[in-house]
């Protein structure tokens, strides 16, 4: 079944980001739907196309995915972003995002725990990408989340060369260098507006019976 | 080196006990090492075993495995727990990500002040009748079958029974509204390998009590 995912989400990063940042770098193109009023949401909830009642979902070769880390998974497994076989897979960590924790927690966080045990991976193997010598979906992840974290601190990386490398080195690949430019759907910091659009699109959601 | 899987955490559950389903239902024997003082874990650090500073830790197969989702994955994919193809998989994912936003929920119930404790519980019974349950029923009821996906036991159907089990501990009419929930839930448990780990004596753990809740606190020093 041929046909470009369809992205349904808030016009905002928030958890559908990551989605964005993975079929960029694998090149394929994709539509979305973005929520804006409470009336699109509750449609979506009555067709019963949200499982958990919740966005982001993606429609895709026939099925309306939710769960952000399902959606990644079948995305990266369909594009050869997954490494090889169980072992390789099994490399793969995530980085867990709290957005309610405060900024200088998550750079804390960032500086102490996360980037010291990804600079590490580089450094002992000594390859260009984090599992198995050839791009996966742990790269775009971790480079999502550098530029995400020197947002907050710009000088984050500053004692991590091999990090700083691998932003250079990623950030130089087509795909990505498109999605970095302007005009990309790459979606910008979150805004008050966005926190309020969210707000009210999910504030009457309790009122709201899904058709089973 | 015994060949078994060794897991590193707490002596209770938290975030190791669906790892412990996962291989019980997999008729995997493995063994256990229980933190107990912050010495054990800061060695632990130390020595590098942990990647995030961070437990679960499980060596299994050559590898010091950590985050949860990762290890259960690897588990999955090696005991043929994670279906057929990609969209089985994709299925399978999208139901544990529903248990496992329930069961956190649960799990970090016993870390918050008394106060939350009293407001959250309620709320997560009436998550677990209003979103959570209605879904897995429909899901049964479409699928049509005594899995969740597929045609055989995966991955989805143990971590929902732990699910079910777990939030019955705080409600046990939880399911009177789901007619094939409770099927499954009888189903599910009488399965061989998930029956022997129901059964006393096996490495189940128990509902946190008041010493677990201070054990896990003074060993990471947090809060």
């Amino acid at each position: 079944m041929a046909g470009k995912p369809k992205l349904y989400y808030f016009d905002g990063r928030g958890k559908m980001e990551s989605v964005r940042w993975l079929l960029a770098a694998a090149g394929v193109e994709f539509e979305e739907e973005l929520l804006e009023t409470r009336e699109q949401y509750e449609k979506l909830l009555q067709d019963g196309a949200l499982m958990f009642q919740q966005v982001p979902m993606v429609e895709i070769d026939g099925m309306k995915l939710v769960q952000t880390r399902a959606i990644l998974n079948y995305l990266a497994a369909t594009h050869n972003l997954y490494g090889r076989d169980l072992k390789e897979r099994a490399l793969y960590f995530n980085i867990t995002e709290d957005k309610e924790k405060q900024h200088a927690l998550i750079v804390q966080k960032a500086t102490n725990r996360y980037f010291p045990a990804y600079e590490k991976v580089l450094r002992d193997h000594g390859q260009d990408y984090l599992v198995g010598n050839q791009f996966s979906w742990a790269d775009i992840h971790l480079f999502e989340a550098i530029l995400m974290v020197e947002e907050k601190k710009c000088d984050v990386l500053s004692e991590f060369p091999q990090l700083q490398m691998f932003k250079a080195r990623i950030s130089n690949m087509p795909r990505i260098k498109k999605f970095l430019e302007p005009g990309s759907q790459r979606k910008p910091i979150p805004d008050d507006k966005y926190v309020e659009t969210v707000r009210r699109v999910l504030q009457m959601y309790y009122n709201v019976k899904a058709s089973v | 080196m015994s060949g078994k899987p060794k897991l590193t955490y707490f002596n209770g559950r938290g975030r190791m006990e669906s790892i412990r389903w996962l291989l019980a239902a997999a008729g995997v024997e493995f063994e256990e090492d229980f933190l107990e003082t912050r010495e054990q874990y800061l060695k632990l650090i130390q020595d590098g075993h942990l990647l995030f500073d961070q437990v679960p830790l499980v060596e299994i197969d050559g590898m010091k495995m950590v985050q949860t989702k990762a290890i259960l994955s690897y588990i999955a994919g090696k005991h043929n727990l994670y279906g057929k193809g990609l969209k089985e998989r994709a299925f399978i994912d999208t139901y544990v990500e529903g248990t496992t936003d329930l069961m956190q929920m649960i799990l970090t119930l016993p870390f918050s002040p008394p106060e939350a404790k009293k407001k959250n519980l309620p709320l997560i019974i009436e998550k677990a009748k209003n979103r959570y349950f209605p879904a897995y029923e429909k899901a049964l009821k479409q699928h049509g079958q005594g899995f969740l996906v597929g045609n055989q036991l995966s991955w989805a159907d143990v971590h929902l029974l732990e699910a079910i089990l777990m939030v019955e501990e705080k409600e046990p009419t939880v399911l009177s509204e789901f007619p094939l929930l409770q099927g499954f839930k009888t189903r599910i448990s009488n399965m061989p390998t998930i029956k022997k780990f129901l059964q006393p004596g096996s490495q189940r753990k128990p509902q946190p009590d008041d010493k677990y809740v201070a054990t896990v606190m003074k060993i990471l020093k947090e809060g």
